[in-house]
């Protein structure tokens, strides 16, 4: 899995996932990730905009027998987020004792470490959400 | 117009098959149908498959299954639609046959996935996901539906306890289907002692990872006649709709609603000239027990919020009024995914026929419905006795 190649196919990406950048159409609806049409109103005028990053989580599960390549960090919760500018974001939750998630939980988005490839290989990194600090 | 009818039906049990390929039983399920419906020689081969490449390294399924089922050199291709591949197989085998090009198609859909290593396979299901926005976050999909699972049951106030009701019923069908992977009768205590896999949803929320082969042929009732296939064997593909949703469940406007399933329903019952209220037997897409409840509701059986009640009242039972899983639906039948929309097909033949195991007393009308993705790709397929 660990190929050369492989970084480009992450990198390209690494703006919506460090930093959220999302669209917004010309009728103001928002969606993430930035798309070429407007699901909504089929816009094809979008411009970036970036999404604060915090919102509520709307349903969660624990991940007990991952896809492979995710073994190491099993159990970890993943949460539906409806951020605070209406789109939803599937993301690991982070930080926070499973017991402890709720419908409306109150989340903000950090970057971390989403996975690692073999020795050789890159060092995934992108968004999850944690309990927002109070 | 012309009419379509199906003439041959044939399938392998599913299950875990350590000495058979791919290709075995893709060929065993094809020669079974063609010797159903009496024929040595096809028109066509469509091939119902989601993640052969994968699992076994291995596509252009159609040249392959072809070649070793001795068809010659007709047209052969692989369609995928996820795990709804095999009904959008059936699909395109009926199109062709609709539109005057072929005569006598053959439909196959198989999925062998027991060669893979178990997280492997969670990781080839899940590329039906949006591998950039879902994967990418170690999305299994059997967590995607834990998703909704969890979601539905806050909406509308259900338990895990009501939703497992919907597993008992299909273990109780496929008990007496000796083609299905689980032939054993289960309690709710059963459904709710098994492991957590994604919570809410437990093992046996969940269909099974296995391998299987089913197969249809298909014509119109003309060439039937002219190929001497007794009317006894008919039946009509009475309607048919296809459609999609967003890929990614994030991106969908409404977590609780088929709307895919909706769309594609509502052109299969206007082909067909039926309503809900006409329907004799349902066959839905239970790869989670959360999604029996929802494609119930998506198809116009129950209202929106009212999948889980139906079983809840006792009304997907075989002599109930809505029976569903007449033979075990994908839990206790088996779901080898890219194969499930091909093995609906059969038993809803079956049914039709007279033949079922447990058989819907006066079957006239049946429903089948495969979801690929988490409700992103969705066939619906209406089928009547002729």
């Amino acid at each position: 899995m660990a190929r050369p190649m492989q970084v480009s196919r992450y990198w390209r990406h690494f703006r919506e996932k460090y930093r959220l950048i999302g669209g917004k159409c010309e009728n103001g609806h928002v969606h993430f990730p930035k798309r070429s049409v407007c699901p909504v109103c089929g816009s094809r005028n979008v411009e970036e905009i970036e999404l604060s990053g915090r919102g509520k989580v709307i349903s969660w599960t624990i991940v007990r027998n991952p896809p492979s390549g995710f073994e190491y960090y099993k159990p970890f919760p993943l949460a539906l987020v409806e951020l605070e500018e209406g789109p939803i974001v599937l993301a690991q939750l982070t930080d926070v004792d499973p017991e402890e998630i709720d419908f409306g939980m109150e989340v903000e988005v950090v970057t971390k470490k989403i996975r690692e490839f073999e020795e050789d290989g890159i060092i995934l990194y992108g968004y999850k959400f944690r309990p927002v600090l109070k | 117009m012309r009419k379509a009818v199906i003439i041959g039906a044939g399938m392998t049990p599913v299950g875990e098959h350590w000495k058979l390929g791919l290709r075995d039983l893709a060929v065993e399920a094809l020669l079974n149908a063609m010797d159903d419906a009496g024929i040595d020689r096809v028109d066509s081969l469509y091939v119902g498959n989601m993640v052969s490449g994968p699992f076994v390294e291995q596509e252009n399924l159609g040249a392959l299954i072809a070649d070793w089922a001795g068809l010659g050199n007709i047209p052969a291709v692989k369609i995928e639609a996820a795990c709804a591949s095999g009904g959008a197989a059936v699909q395109e085998g009926v199109k062709a046959v609709l539109s005057g090009l072929e005569d006598v198609v053959a439909v196959v859909g198989v999925e062998k996935m027991t060669d893979a290593w178990p997280s492997d396979a969670t990781r080839y299901l899940a590329y039906a996901a949006d591998a950039e926005w879902e994967l990418f976050h170690g999305a299994s999909f059997v967590a995607l539906n834990a998703l909704v699972m969890r979601y539905y049951m806050k909406a509308y106030g259900y338990t895990e306890e009501d939703l497992a009701l919907f597993a008992v019923n299909a273990h109780a069908n496929g008990a007496k289907n000796p083609y299905a992977m689980f032939k054993r009768p289960i309690k709710v205590e059963t459904v709710l002692k098994s492991p957590y896999v994604a919570d809410p949803l437990k093992l046996f929320d969940a269909s099974p990872v296995c391998d299987g082969a089913a197969s249809v042929i298909i014509t119109t009732p003309e060439k039937a006649k002219e190929l001497g296939v007794p009317k006894e064997k008919w039946v009509e593909v009475a309607g048919m709709g296809r459609a999609i949703d967003t890929i990614s469940l994030a991106s969908r406007e409404d977590l609780l609603t088929l709307k895919a399933a909706k769309v594609a329903a509502e052109r299969a019952y206007k082909m067909a000239g039926v309503e809900p209220k006409d329907i004799d037997f349902f066959e839905v897409h239970d790869a989670f027990t959360v999604m029996a409840a929802l494609s119930l509701e998506a198809l116009g059986a129950a209202k929106k919020g009212e999948g889980a009640k139906l079983a809840k009242e006792g009304q997907i039972a075989i002599d109930a009024d809505y029976p569903i899983q007449t033979m075990g639906g994908l839990k206790a039948r088996g779901h080898p995914v890219g194969a499930t929309g091909v093995y609906q097909t059969v038993e809803a033949v079956l049914q039709l026929r007279g033949e079922a195991p447990s058989q819907v007393p006066d079957a006239e009308v049946g429903v089948t419905q495969n979801i690929g993705g988490t409700g992103s790709n969705i066939t619906v397929n209406v089928f009547r006795r002729v």
